[in-house]
């Protein structure tokens, strides 16, 4: 597809490099000669100088053949007034930015009345990924499919659980509710598992499971499942807004440290008496204790610089029994933040370049393929993919176990008539389904194509 | 350096050059000659020495400006050398030094021969000559990047390295698409200039080579007279107004085929272009009309055109003896010599842009004399240039200044006349074939000495790709650590054979 991305900051980049790994036909523009030559030197994409929202510059991108606009810039009303430009001057669908509260309230609105297809909130994203982690404490990683209906949870499994070095036939058979083990990551490298497969000792799992019977699975894995109550969240930025707010609707008890005092105030008169905001330095140690550390169960690092927010993690996880989410914005080395002992890592910026990228996956799909949106999950080392099971075929209408499934292939979960069925070898497909697969095999075109 | 990666790309050249090689070989063949075994023996070597050069893919394909450099200069130089072997084995031009020049004369488009008469090679080596043209002028990695996908946008580097001009974009998103473009559009108009020259009456043969020597701006011809041969006033008029336009930057054709007329005209390169033609060739015409062809005001108009072309579009092709011209004419056409055709086009030279660039921003210079504190941005086609580009042409400019004089110096060893000598390295320096003085359109390079060959032909290499290639692959600082890699290799491999 025809994509043109305006501004190449941290999300546009990304979002450059992956949609080129796509094979899309990606022009980026930007004000910035700098940053364009960044860009075009990294990733095969055509890049222009220039202001986004000018229409000389769009039609010099070639607007009219366009088919995805996105407008990345730091800027809300640039990246509104850009879309808007861009939805009179070609009937592509376009994507904005927006991460101005005041706006995103009136999120409905601008896409009902301004005809904008998407609107991306960084911070807000980045805040409900955090918030599920902390609904979910013992979760590191939570992935959600089918517009949030489906989770998807990673945990590793302690060496002192019952389970480890057991058949995963044999742990289901101890277990009484539905759970389906997706994806095991051990040593760096992801197993796609089937009943054989043994457990073993610090293995990171993904398995799909409904929220009351998760708890249950963990008290029987002895991976710890206390629910959380109160929760310190360092830094009082825009994620801390709302993930405050979401928190606070949760029922939690939440203390924000921030070293500026306007911001403290501001902050302080939005939210209602169980949120505490204290006006203090949130690496200072005597602080953080004379905070009450001891009794808190949740921490979320999420200052502006990355450094400091993996040393306070690192920190706090060492010392205390402590559920801590650190954000990342700008650290490009995940190899190596994965191994470091700071418990659950949101990156804001992959975040947002995964939304979107899932949302032009779903277009393309109206254009031909078959896979309705693809999630990279643990890690992007494996893939989610759902597809709809629209015609019979030779997969319909015959019991899972009867299939002859390609190696590491699993059917993780069918949806139909808006039910989520966890899969056993009884279930069948049938037609108007949608099924969702997770494998590590790339290049999935086809639910066909899972079968050997 | 990614060592692997270069070895890799080397590669695939080679397998490129010898499937270039069958194509000679075929000519051979069907006109009978002996010649075509050298073809097939040099094709068929150079694409065993291919393959087993990419069996092995490399692993990581992270490419920088610097691999991309000595990537593209080290082909270069790989093409000359390899492209060169037909003629030593079959005997035609036995000096070796003599055929790399022939060759990398062919690759890099310009033109200059060493033969003394042409008429005596085969048709296998005549067309191989004039087909080098054709695959230096657009590129050879331009061409690989039509064919071959490779992932990520490190490839850019391979094309900002070997396509000319100060700022290297592309057409569309992708750079194979980008690539495919430029040959479509290439091919197009070489078959276009072969069908013209058909109904002109010109033979299929020497359709097909002048067409190609004309698309990639070379200028071998297969005739001692070059054009001149061909006493037709039809003809030579084709071959001018080819000249012309494959000296035109191809965004321009890419922009007619969008049917962005408006903006294809108004391109300022394009306008600059036709300027210093049409204002070289009034000025020529005049000057010329009565001393050389006592008044005839038509032939005086035709040849002053077809050298003019010649010349700016860095081919190099003749119809007449332009050495012979007063002084005026021949300091002008020298002048061409160095301004040569537009950036993005097969020509050499420095390119149009490049002078517009220099001439605006040492105008912005004197203004902020006048007006010290005065801010003037330097544009072209209404957009800011910004600083890093005009660096980089005052430094190529700098750059070119001192390699020609340098070269003038080692060439001047031989003992030539000043003209010779200056003419020489500007005419293979940028591009074009003939010079004046002793190698003007009658004379030929075999006059130098082997060492002189061996300086123009790095002059050639470096003017074909905009001397920074040659020069980074040439910097010390480039192969630091080159050393240890070997080192630690052949350790590697020792230990493997030891144990």
């Amino acid at each position: 597809m025809n994509i043109i991305i305006v501004g190449c900051g941290k999300v546009g980049s990304t979002l450059a490099e992956q949609l080129d790994k796509e094979g899309h036909d990606i022009t980026v523009i930007d004000i910035r000669p700098e940053a364009v030559r960044r860009v075009t030197d990294s990733a095969d994409v055509m890049g222009i100088e220039g202001n986004g929202a000018v229409h000389s510059v769009l039609s010099e991108a070639g607007i009219q053949y366009a088919d995805v606009f996105i407008a990345m810039t730091d800027s809300d009303e640039l990246n509104l007034l850009a879309c808007l430009i861009a939805k009179k001057s070609s009937t592509c669908h376009t994507i904005a930015r927006v991460r101005n509260p005041d706006y995103v309230s009136e999120n409905h609105f601008i896409k009902e009345k301004l005809g904008i297809s998407m609107l991306v909130n960084p911070e807000l994203e980045a805040a409900n990924a955090m918030a599920r982690l902390f609904s979910i404490p013992s979760a590191i990683e939570v992935d959600t499919f089918e517009r949030g209906r489906i989770e998807l949870l990673t945990t590793r499994l302690p060496s002192a659980s019952p389970f480890v070095d057991c058949q995963i036939k044999d742990v289901l058979g101890r277990f009484s509710g539905k759970l389906l083990i997706c994806a095991i990551e051990r040593n760096n490298e992801v197993i796609i598992p089937d009943g054989n497969t043994f457990l073993r000792a610090n293995d990171k799992i993904s398995f799909i499971c409904n929220r009351k019977e998760s708890s249950n699975f963990f008290k029987k894995a002895k991976i710890e499942c206390n629910s959380l109550r109160s929760v310190m969240i360092i830094g009082g930025g825009k994620i801390s807004y709302y993930l405050a707010g979401k928190l606070c609707d949760y029922g939690f008890k939440i203390k924000i440290i921030e070293k500026d005092k306007e911001r403290c105030e501001y902050l302080d008169s939005v939210f209602p008496g169980n949120v505490v905001v204290i006006n203090g330095d949130g690496s200072d140690r005597k602080l953080l204790l004379e905070e009450d550390l001891y009794n808190t169960d949740g921490f979320a690092a999420i200052t502006d610089f990355d450094e400091e927010n993996v040393m306070l993690s690192f920190y706090i996880n060492s010392n205390f029994n402590i559920k801590t989410v650190t954000k990342i914005n700008k650290l490009d080395i995940e190899d190596m933040i994965d191994k470091l002992p700071i418990g659950s890592v949101v990156y804001p910026k992959n975040i947002t370049a995964e939304m979107v990228i899932s949302y032009i996956r779903a277009l393309e799909n109206s254009a031909g393929s078959n896979v309705q949106t693809l999630y990279n999950i643990v890690g992007g080392k494996a893939q989610a993919l759902e597809f709809s099971v629209k015609t019979a075929s030779k997969i319909t209408d015959i019991s899972l176990c009867d299939l002859n499934l390609k190696n590491n292939i699993i059917i993780c979960c069918i949806v139909r008539n808006g039910k989520t069925i966890i899969p056993s070898g009884q279930d069948q497909l049938k037609i108007g389904d949608s099924v969702v697969v997770v494998t590590t095999n790339r290049n999935l075109g086809d639910l066909k194509d899972i079968l050997s | 350096m990614n060592y692997r990666m270069i070895i890799y790309i080397l590669g695939l050249i080679l397998n490129i050059l010898g499937g270039c090689l069958l194509l000679p070989a075929t000519v051979g063949i069907f006109y009978n000659e002996n010649e075509w075994k050298a073809y097939f023996l040099v094709a068929v070597l150079s694409i065993i020495l291919g393959l087993i050069l990419v069996i092995k893919k490399p692993r990581i394909n992270v490419f920088y400006t610097k691999e991309g450099f000595v990537t593209v200069a080290l082909s270069w130089i790989m093409l000359s050398v390899i492209g060169a072997l037909p003629f030593v084995i079959s005997g035609e031009i036995p000096s070796i030094v003599d055929a790399v020049f022939e060759t990398a004369s062919g690759f890099t488009t310009t033109g200059a021969s060493i033969l003394t008469n042409i008429e005596a090679l085969s048709q296998a080596s005549l067309f191989w000559r004039s087909f080098t043209h054709w695959i230096g002028g657009m590129g050879v990695l331009v061409f690989l990047l039509a064919i071959i996908p490779m992932s990520g946008g490190h490839n850019m580097q391979l094309m900002k390295a070997e396509s000319p001009g100060p700022q290297v974009g592309k057409f569309v998103p992708k750079i194979r698409q980008t690539a495919f473009i430029l040959y479509s559009i290439y091919v197009a108009l070489t078959l276009m200039e072969f069908v013209l020259l058909i109904a002109g009456g010109m033979p299929w043969f020497d359709s097909i080579t002048t067409a190609l020597g004309t698309a990639g701006t070379g200028g071998f011809a297969i005739k001692n007279s070059s054009i001149a041969f061909y006493d037709s006033k039809y003809l030579q008029s084709v071959i001018t107004i080819f000249m012309i336009l494959f000296g035109v930057n191809f965004n321009v054709y890419y922009m007619v085929l969008l049917k962005k007329f408006k903006s294809a005209v108004k391109n300022e390169e394009l306008l600059s272009y036709f300027l210093i033609i049409s204002f070289s060739v009034v000025c020529i015409t005049l000057n010329i009309k009565d001393v050389v062809y006592s008044g005839d005001t038509y032939e005086a108009l035709h040849h002053s055109a077809f050298s003019v072309a010649s010349v700016i579009s860095t081919t190099g092709f003749v119809t007449t003896d332009f050495n012979t011209w007063p002084q005026l004419s021949r300091f002008i056409l020298f002048v061409l010599m160095f301004i040569g055709a537009s950036a993005g086009s097969t020509g050499g030279g420095m390119k149009v842009s490049r002078i517009i660039l220099l001439v605006k921003s040492s105008l912005r210079e004197i203004g902020s004399i006048i007006h010290p504190r005065s801010v003037s941005v330097v544009k072209l086609d209404k957009k800011r240039i910004d600083h890093a580009t005009l660096k980089s042409v005052s430094a190529f400019f700098v750059v070119s200044i001192m390699i020609y004089v340098a070269s003038v110096f080692l060439v001047s060893f031989d003992g030539y006349d000043m003209t010779t000598s200056l003419t020489a390295v500007a005419a293979t320096m940028n591009n074009i074939g003939p010079g004046l003085g002793l190698v003007g359109p009658t004379g030929n390079f075999s006059i130098f000495s082997p060492f002189s060959k061996i300086v123009m032909i790095f002059d050639m290499l470096a003017g074909r790709l905009e001397m920074f290639p040659m020069l980074v692959l040439f910097s010390p600082t480039t192969w630091k650590g080159t050393g240890t890699v070997i080192k630690r290799r052949l350790k590697a491999i020792k230990r493997k054979i030891a144990g």
